[in-house]
């Protein structure tokens, strides 16, 4: 594939914690991790999918002024960034597993319109829904 | 694991400015919000809420309300509507059974708050329903062809003019000489 998306980003309070998250939880690998001065361009990547990149960004200076930060911030942790899938082969077993690594699921599976779903969120507040392929 | 500290809501309301939540309580809130939206159905007292959030049972109400727009316990009404009418829908089951699993201790208090908040009685949705139901049955029965024809969509002008119409409705009337 030579055109598409390639990174879509979330803002994460603390770019440590959702690497831990995403990774050590959630099973991706770090893609990019560069720094330079403050700034910190982090990609990670679902080992299934290597043509797309989820950035974890934190928002503050010096992309953002510290006030259009903060608010950022309260809105990832009101739950009110949009909501984010992910495609998993069998959705208890990953909820298991999720689960015992201590992730906050806010939805046990259910199974639905011909499929099973759940629910998490990362540790900023950033809203999951985890739904089965269907065969 | 648990990184967050313990804190109190913010400190101090600035006069004038808007309210500064911190993310951390914020985040803390959205957990209380999250159970509530999970469990319907059970009993959240404020105590069982603040524990969630690890706040006070004095400024929970407080917080969450400026947080999310709306009090804890009439979020939590709002839930538990929208599940019943859901199952109304839905379902058979009596309205008896429905207010029951929703987590309504009273057909009354159930029927009331079902009334104030959808303006309809759960009876009323539940017919609304099965009529709507009946009516896309009610179709099935027409020959398709007929049924084609008669979802034909109104066209009387022109695509065209129809585009230009919207464009103009967008953007205005192109000027004459404008670039």
């Amino acid at each position: 594939m030579s055109q598409g998306v390639e990174v879509v980003g979330l803002y994460v309070r603390d770019q440590e914690e959702a690497l831990a998250f995403y990774v050590e939880k959630l099973g991706f690998r770090v893609h990019t991790d560069v720094k330079n001065g403050d700034y910190r361009w982090l990609t990670v990547q679902h080992p299934d999918q290597p043509s797309f990149q989820l950035g974890l960004f934190a928002p503050g200076p010096p992309v953002l002024d510290p006030a259009t930060a903060q608010t950022v911030r309260a809105i990832v942790a009101k739950g009110a960034m949009p909501p984010l899938v992910l495609t998993v082969d069998d959705c208890r077993t990953a909820y298991e597993r999720m689960r015992a690594r201590g992730v906050e699921f806010t939805q046990e599976p259910v199974d639905r319109y011909g499929t099973v779903d759940a629910g998490f969120r990362d540790p900023s507040g950033n809203g999951w829904k985890m739904i089965q392929a269907r065969r | 694991m648990e990184r967050e500290r313990r804190v109190g809501p913010r400190a101090s309301r600035r006069s004038g400015e808007l309210v500064r939540q911190d993310p951390d309580l914020l985040r803390r809130l959205l957990r209380a919000k999250d159970r509530m939206d999970a469990a319907s159905q059970e009993a959240w007292p404020v105590r069982r809420l603040a524990r969630v959030s690890g706040v006070s049972e004095a400024h929970f109400a407080r917080s969450f309300k400026e947080a999310f727009g709306v009090p804890p316990h009439r979020y939590l009404l709002t839930r538990r509507i929208e599940r019943a009418a859901a199952i109304l829908r839905d379902t058979d089951l009596s309205i008896t059974e429905i207010a029951f699993r929703t987590g309504w201790e009273s057909l009354g208090t159930f029927g009331r708050t079902f009334r104030d908040v959808t303006g309809e009685s759960p009876s009323a949705v539940r017919a609304r329903a099965r009529d709507a139901a009946n009516a896309a049955h009610e179709l099935s029965r027409v020959p398709v062809c007929v049924v084609r024809a008669a979802h034909r969509p109104d066209l009387r002008m022109a695509v065209s003019e129809k585009r230009r119409r919207a464009a103009i409705a967008i953007n205005g009337p192109r000027r004459k000489g404008a670039r």
